[in-house]
């Protein structure tokens, strides 16, 4: 009986973990300027084709892909940020949604113009391959090897966002943009460094999501709704709190899938509901 | 001698940055008083406290006898505490007229109403008529608030707050961004408002606060510094220093 | 159409009369409708599915046009119509005028239900709960196989003659009529509802919620009302498209259906009235004649105009039209 939750457990961290790189960037970002992405994980998506591509084509090594996908994402959303985003920063939120629904719905057709529709199936390199045993069930290495790099992420985030200079920049924009500009902070410039790197980071977690979810032009949809409810019950800005509340949904996601499938996606987006309701800044909320 | 508005003990900081520090006002019925200050000493931030568009962390607001501290903003209109911003807060695809007439049927209970048109409200468009031709604005109030010169925007935020009927107008800096010229002639309009109306106005032209004012209230660094009448205002040292620019604020 | 004359006179009352009088390209617009009986007898099933798309868009365009409120799941609203009147035929009543209003009852009632919820949140938690309530109904729909035939669809609804008389047609003669004048009289009431004093409180809302407030006006008094009026018209057009096909997909709930009535709403012109109409006319035909090609090339133009109507139309088709013809005017 335990075995089967502990290893519930496990894929729902694991599960949970993907769901925190992918959303964390969009929380701070959010946060600091109320942008309503919805192409996050259209940036998500650049990571993963990214890998798909220099395994496929070029032959890299999984691994060495991995940094790759984090700067041709940042480095794609950089070229959008100048281009498209900024003029509408301080237009309605309607805009911002049909803009960037309007870029998802584009990557989706660009992904399966140049890769096809299908599933991109990915070769692990055999040390991350298996699994090991312990206490009488078996953890994924992929899977462990994915829990390892989010939680080193999200250490070096939050010591980058407690102890750095740039950090209290990112932290006071996120507080009060108003206040941060009188105290001389440059809001839009911080910003787009924070843009890039969060959309570095969906690219990061785009690429490691292939082995476990796969990868196809519906990823740009499919995991945006997953990622919105990390943000809205993790709170804006919070990188403790979208670690959290993506462990939660990852958990109850794979729990929900296990033991009560007939319920499907209800039970995260009633969670939702009733989160948002109760605390409609979200669990962990900086403001 | 009866109050209009009054606050005690209101408290209010961003962080830690306090912006409002015990801050007790009266405004007795009918009266003029400017309330004045350096840029970022909190005035603002007052209105809004008192208007209930921001929370306080301690202290109560009373209109009247009534405690108003917990109203919500709308509440507090109807009941007759009102006011207008520093910078305009219009509704730019609106005519001038749109925007008096929805001022006027919120008032009299009428702006609910979906089964008829506009131009049955005959009573409403008529007052809101008044209004602006009162305030000058006839012959721009089929314009698109947006068309309107910044002057005329200046005074549509006065006549937006005049169709809710107020008791007690708070007027934030309405002269701001207007030519000096232009000023007087809106503090003229404003002077000439009946003498029901208690009136806090914010305002940096010591010559226009010294004409128009009967008590002056100055606030530095979120706290009330003195407060007096203009004579005692223009007599007083500190004030002198905090506008020769000596005074540590902000 | 609230277009702004040129020459702005100063008498009050009457330039009021004039922003509700009917403008002739009104006219024209409404008798073009009964163009397809005459000159594309063949279509006549699409042109009914595009009636019943624009009554949807139009009760879109009342809460997001005119009161400025972001939804990403109004289908919800559609769906629960659709399937309220489905059901009750599938149970033996197949009137379908008390078929449409028991289909506005129930989106009415569920619409004022979670009015109280929209009417306190904005921004992002906001879209969020919209989105949420949206695909909550969705998989409740799907899950609940006993009551609406969740993914296989709701078989066996049986809708009665109008009045008795006049039969459904294979050829959608009597599906067109039917949702043409369905549309033409809730349109009415949009109309007035926009142009009263209620309508200029909707549009108080969207130009400044901050100053709403300081003007006395209990905004989220109005948002609930709108919420309803307009849950109540997206359940009729849902039950339409249930009577004039007598099946319900479960795509009628779907996220897909919310996105693709905001766009279309968006490319007409929101706000504007005809613009969730003229919006609906180019998408549904447009997709109708390109449906041979894959969904996502069809997604991928869609994406390139909602970019390209955000960026350089932000008033849609409508909108750029009339800043043309005012600009053709004054020389
Ligand atoms: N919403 C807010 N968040 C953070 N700081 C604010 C906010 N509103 C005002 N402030 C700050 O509070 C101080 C007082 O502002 P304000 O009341 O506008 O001053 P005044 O009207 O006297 O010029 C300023 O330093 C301003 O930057
Ligand atoms: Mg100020």
């Amino acid at each position: 009986m335990i075995g089967p939750f502990l290893g519930v457990l496990f894929d729902g961290i694991a599960y949970g973990m993907l769901l925190f790189l992918l959303s964390v960037g969009l929380s701070v970002t959010l946060g600091m300027m109320n942008f309503v992405n919805l192409a996050h994980c259209a940036f998500a998506m650049v990571g993963g084709y990214t890998t798909v591509t220099l395994m496929h084509v070029f032959g890299w090594p999984f691994v060495w892909t991995l940094p790759m996908a984090f700067l041709t994402a940042a480095a794609v959303s950089v070229i959008f940020e100048r281009t498209l985003y900024r003029p509408l920063y301080r237009a309605s939120e309607l805009d911002q949604v049909l803009l960037t629904i309007g870029i998802a719905f584009v990557s989706v057709a660009v992904a399966a113009w140049f890769f096809g529709t299908v599933q991109q199936p990915i070769q692990m390199p055999p040390y991350l391959r298996g699994s090991v045993s312990a206490f009488g069930i078996s953890f994924g290495v992929y899977r462990l090897f994915l829990i390892a790099v989010a939680l080193a992420i999200a250490l070096l985030l939050i010591v980058t966002l407690e102890f750095t200079r740039f950090g209290a920049t990112v932290r006071a924009s996120v507080d009060n943009q108003r206040m941060a500009r009188g105290l001389g902070i440059d809001v839009d410039r911080t910003f787009a460094i924070t843009f890039a790197l969060g959309s570095g980071l969906a690219g990061l977690g785009g690429a490691l999501a292939i082995e476990i979810v796969g990868l196809d032009p519906s990823f740009a949809f499919t995991y945006l709704v997953y990622v919105l409810i990390v943000v809205a019950v993790g709170g804006l800005g919070s990188i403790g709190g979208s670690l959290i509340a993506a462990t939660l949904i990852g958990i109850s996601d794979v729990a929900g899938k296990y033991y009560v499938p007939e319920t499907g996606a209800f039970l995260i987006y009633l969670v939702m509901i009733v989160v948002l309701m109760w605390r409609p800044a979200g669990l962990f909320a900086r403001r | 001698m009866t109050l209009a508005l009054s606050t005690q003990g209101v408290d209010k900081s961003f962080g830690s940055l306090v912006v409002a520090r015990d801050i007790a006002i009266s405004l007795p019925q009918g009266e003029r008083y400017a309330l004045i200050g350096p840029n970022g000493a909190g005035k603002t931030t007052l209105i809004n406290l008192m208007t209930g568009m921001l929370r306080p962390d301690g202290g109560r607001i009373f209109l009247g006898d009534e405690d108003i501290t917990a109203l919500p903003p709308a509440e507090r209109v109807r009941l007759g505490l009102v006011r207008t911003f520093q910078i305009n807060t219009l509704f730019p695809q609106l005519t001038a007229l749109e925007s008096v007439t929805l001022a006027v049927c919120e008032r009299i209970g009428q702006a609910g109403v979906w089964w008829r048109g506009l131009p049955s409200e005959r009573a409403a468009v008529d007052e809101a008529y008044e209004i602006l031709k009162s305030l000058r604005l006839a012959a721009v109030c089929n314009r698109p608030t947006r068309e309107l010169a910044y002057g005329q925007q200046r005074l549509l935020e006065i006549a937006l707050a005049l169709a809710t009927r107020p008791k007690v107008l708070l007027l934030d800096e309405p002269a701001a961004g207007v030519p000096k010229d232009e000023s007087t002639e809106l503090f003229n309009a404003i002077a000439g408002l009946s003498k029901d109306i208690a009136i806090l106005f914010i305002e940096n032209d010591m010559n226009v606060v010294f004409r128009f004012a009967s008590r002056i209230i100055v606030m530095v660094g979120g706290r009330i510094l003195v407060e007096g009448t203009p004579a005692e205002i223009s007599s007083d040292p500190r004030v002198r220093e905090v506008y020769l620019g000596k005074a540590h604020h902000g | 159409m609230a277009m702004t004359a040129s020459t702005p006179s100063t008498d009050p009352h009457a330039w009021l009369r004039r922003q509700t009088r009917w403008h002739p390209v009104e006219i024209a617009f409404w008798l073009a409708t009964l163009l397809p009986f005459f000159l594309f007898p063949n279509y006549l099933v699409l042109a009914s599915q595009i009636a019943i798309t624009a009554l949807f868009a139009l009760s879109l365009d009342l809460i997001l046009g005119y009161a400025g409120i972001v939804s990403l799941g109004h289908a919800a609203f559609f769906g629960l119509g659709a399937y309220a009147s489905g059901i009750l035929s599938k149970h033996g009543w197949g009137e379908p005028l008390t078929g449409l209003l028991f289909g506005a009852a129930v989106a009415g009632i569920v619409g004022y239900a979670t009015s109280f919820i929209i009417a306190r949140f904005r921004h992002l938690t906001l879209i969020m709960l919209t989105l949420g309530f949206g695909l909550l109904l969705f998989e409740l729909a799907n899950k609940a196989h006993w009551l609406t035939g969740g993914a296989d669809g709701l078989q066996g609804v049986k809708i009665w003659p109008i009045f008795g008389r006049i039969q459904f047609d294979l050829w959608g003669y009597t599906a067109y009529s039917y949702a043409l004048i369905v549309l033409f009289v809730l349109f009415l009431v949009c109309r007035r509802l926009i142009h009263s004093p209620f309508g200029l409180a909707l549009r108080g809302i969207r130009e400044n919620s901050v100053r709403m407030p300081a003007i006395g006006a209990p905004s989220a008094a109005h948002i609930r009302k709108i919420y309803t009026i307009s849950a109540a018209i997206a359940g009729v057009a849902g039950a339409l498209l249930t009577q004039t096909t007598e099946t319900v997909a479960l795509e009628v709930l779907s996220f897909a259906r919310s996105a693709d009535t905001a766009v279309m709403l968006v490319l007409g012109g929101a706000g504007m009235l005809y613009g969730g109409l003229i919006g609906s006319i180019i998408f549904m035909i447009a997709r109708d004649q390109f449906s041979g090609i894959a969904p996502q090339y069809w997604y991928f133009w869609i994406g390139i105009l909602l970019i390209v109507v955000v960026m350089f139309l932000p008033n849609g088709i409508l909108g750029g039209l009339s800043t043309l013809l005012a600009r053709w005017r004054k020389p």
